[in-house]
């Protein structure tokens, strides 16, 4: 048992390694990128160390550099707003202690949660997040030290094809999860819906679209009627419904049509 | 100027990490809804898998990279270990472009 857990956290950090190797090269761009934006080093590090999220660090250097702060922040946090159901998936899995959900927390990336939610529910997913939630967090930090120190010595991580390593690794990471036909439907929908508003939506939003391919069947489920409901609210259906007064009643018939519904499946 | 953006993107990104963690002590969840959680840090982790592959600024990011992002799914998809997985995908991105495939 013991050694079945020793290979299980070794396959854990070598797995976590081969993301962090990339982030470490990542971190290293961003570094030299700051850097020569004309960001201080100090500006540099400090935003690895208390931001700790590259797509949003990358955004906001670009906008600050172009005289708009204001846009830099907006749009970062825009970027960073998925992380909210992030810890709503993850909640315990950080620690039961108080102190390990506020530092565990400030360690949540995508990578860290996906590395954990692929563990089942228990202490092995404990174990995945913090392993890669603090050795994802050295990588991006040296990274970032060795970008600010080399400066344009630093090549650009796309030649060694890192832009390609980081969605390969979330997919594989997700792979054993979409076995589910249920988590797969709403989950490739849900990619779908990102890729394509990608061009009409400012960066952050079209992921955070995938949620609609979660809450509508959940809503189409709970609430039968939901697809005449928003009709009806704006008119012509309404005049077939007897009366708004009803809606509270309609509201709670539904749910128990559900519950009898699960009960027989 | 530029202490005032890092402390708003520390806090606000901060807050937006711990609110879910802590929130999720905080709410009585029926049971329906938290089976969903899962599943919606699955869809967001897929969408951001999908539009990380396919774009870049908005646009289409190319075929290189696409291309490595396929063939680490085809590995993971034989149950390749994942370092391989990952070594794979960028080197096959890093070698199409040294052949001048964008």
């Amino acid at each position: 048992m013991r050694t079945a857990n020793r290979t299980g956290d070794a396959a854990v950090l070598r797995d976590v390694a081969a993301i962090g190797a990339a982030m470490l090269a990542v971190g290293a761009s961003f570094g030299a990128m700051a850097v020569a934006a004309g960001l201080p080093a100090w500006a540099t590090l400090a935003m690895s160390v208390f931001v700790y999220a590259g797509g949003a660090q990358f955004m906001a250097v670009g906008l600050v550099a172009a005289g708009s702060p204001l846009a830099g922040v907006l749009a970062g946090l825009l970027l960073n707003a998925r992380h909210l159901p992030f810890g709503l998936a993850l909640g315990g899995s950080l620690g039961p202690a108080r102190w390990r959900r506020l530092l565990g927390s400030h360690l949540m990336t995508d990578e860290a949660t996906a590395f954990a939610l692929a563990r089942p529910a228990g202490p092995a997913r404990r174990h995945a997040f913090w392993v890669a939630g603090a050795l994802l967090f050295l990588a991006w930090n040296a990274g970032t030290l060795l970008g600010v120190v080399a400066g344009g010595a630093v090549g650009d991580p796309a030649v060694l094809g890192l832009d390609a390593a980081f969605p390969a690794g979330l997919a594989a990471l997700l792979l054993p999860s979409l076995r589910d036909p249920q988590t797969r439907r709403i989950a490739l929908a849900g990619a779908g819906l990102a890729v394509l508003a990608t061009p009409f939506l400012p960066a952050g939003l079209p992921v955070l679209l995938a949620l609609v391919a979660v809450v509508v069947p959940a809503l189409r489920r709970r609430t039968p009627a939901a697809a005449t409901g928003p009709s009806a609210a704006i008119g012509p259906a309404a005049a077939i419904r007897p009366s708004a007064a009803i809606r509270p009643d309609t509201a709670i018939a539904p749910d128990a049509i559900v519950r009898t519904e699960e009960a027989s499946c | 100027m530029l202490i005032a953006v890092i402390i708003a993107l520390a806090a606000g990104t901060y807050g937006f990490r711990v609110a879910g963690v802590l929130l999720r002590d905080r709410l009585e969840l029926p049971e329906w809804s938290r089976q969903l959680l899962p599943v919606a840090a699955a869809a967001l982790l897929a969408a951001l898998a999908a539009t990380a592959a396919l774009t870049e600024a908005g646009g289409f990011a190319g075929y290189a990279r696409p291309a490595g992002v396929l063939v680490g799914l085809a590995l993971a998809w034989r149950r390749v270990p994942f370092v391989l997985v990952v070594v794979a995908a960028a080197g096959t991105t890093a070698l199409l472009r040294l052949l001048g495939v964008e």
